[in-house]
């Protein structure tokens, strides 16, 4: 049965990102093996319980799903690249610094 | 002969329509995941994620949503081979299991409430409490939607109407489990693993 293989392939999934986690893992490559697992699972039950891709054409189904992701990347993607370059620029500074540094950037046009 | 065809067409149709709705629903919670990546970080002299988070009921959490999601996919197959008696049963476990769910997190959230760390300590904390808690609504109002349609199907039987309702709730189901896997992965384990 599609469902029951689906549900088992995301306990184990779900037990292998859980136990890397608190066997007390840290840094980058934890990072991304766990994104990894966790689009491996999105994927899991995007087949085997929303059962994408079996709809006949047109299939608008996966269309605006990929649509959605687009926009969900940029969204994610840029907002994290545009608050850390923020960051980064004015991380040295103090409040006031950073309030004299806004008001003549205003006063130039940015 | 073409009332089958019709009616597997206006099925088609419906859960296209509400598949729409699911991906716009997707770039709400894209744009919480956002501010939450962003303010992840910003603790104010707070607490951080992994000085809070209690990873063992979190993943209790996450196998009772998954289970709850498998339960409601029994319901869809039973549905389909008309099985009334069968799908009742897996409906009432999707929803003990739902509640079960939410229980928890009601608990989680109190509990941080209770101890100080209420969402208006932090920044960090705040785009916790809005993320999570938007998908703790959704779950809500997927019960409230689970127990109408058991009030609906007492009086009018299996229509063909129900059965389309009924798909799109399972559709709705399996997504708020598919959004639970990136908050279980991005807010939980990644805030104890950084």
């Amino acid at each position: 049965m599609r469902y029951f293989t689906g549900f088992v392939l995301c306990l184990l999934l779900t037990a292998a990102a859980y136990v890397l986690v608190v066997g007390g893992s840290t840094g980058p490559i934890v990072l991304v093996t766990l994104g990894v697992l966790a689009l491996v699972q999105m994927l899991v039950q995007l087949v085997f319980f929303l059962h994408l891709g079996e709809e006949a054409s047109p299939r608008y189904k996966i269309v605006t799903f990929a649509l959605m992701a687009g926009v969900l990347f940029i969204i994610v993607a840029g907002s994290l690249w545009i608050m850390a370059n923020l960051d980064y620029n004015m991380m040295h500074m103090t409040p006031e610094e950073k309030d004299n540094y806004m008001i003549t950037n205003f006063d130039k046009g940015f | 002969m073409s009332t089958v065809v019709e009616e597997k067409a206006l099925l088609n149709r419906t859960s296209i329509g509400f598949w729409l709705y699911l991906m716009t629903d997707c770039i709400l919670f894209a744009s919480l995941f956002a501010t939450y990546a962003v303010l992840r970080n910003a603790t104010a002299g707070g607490p951080s994620g992994n000085e809070i988070f209690e990873m063992p009921l979190v993943l209790a959490e996450t196998i009772i949503l998954l289970t709850s999601s498998f339960t409601c996919g029994i319901a869809l197959i039973a549905m389909k081979s008309r099985n009334v008696r069968m799908m009742i049963i897996a409906m009432a476990a999707t929803f003990v299991l739902g509640a079960a769910f939410l229980a928890i997190e009601i608990g989680e959230f109190a509990k941080l409430i209770s101890e100080g760390h209420g969402p208006q300590q932090s920044a960090f904390l705040s785009a916790f409490f809005t993320l999570v808690g938007t998908h703790g609504l959704h779950i809500f109002i997927g019960l409230l939607w689970l127990v109408t349609m058991v009030v609906v199907l007492a009086r009018t039987g299996l229509t063909n109407k129900w059965i389309r309702q009924m798909t799109l709730f399972g559709l709705f189901w399996h997504f708020l489990d598919l959004v639970w896997i990136f908050i279980f992965t991005i807010v939980y384990l990644m805030g104890v693993a950084k």
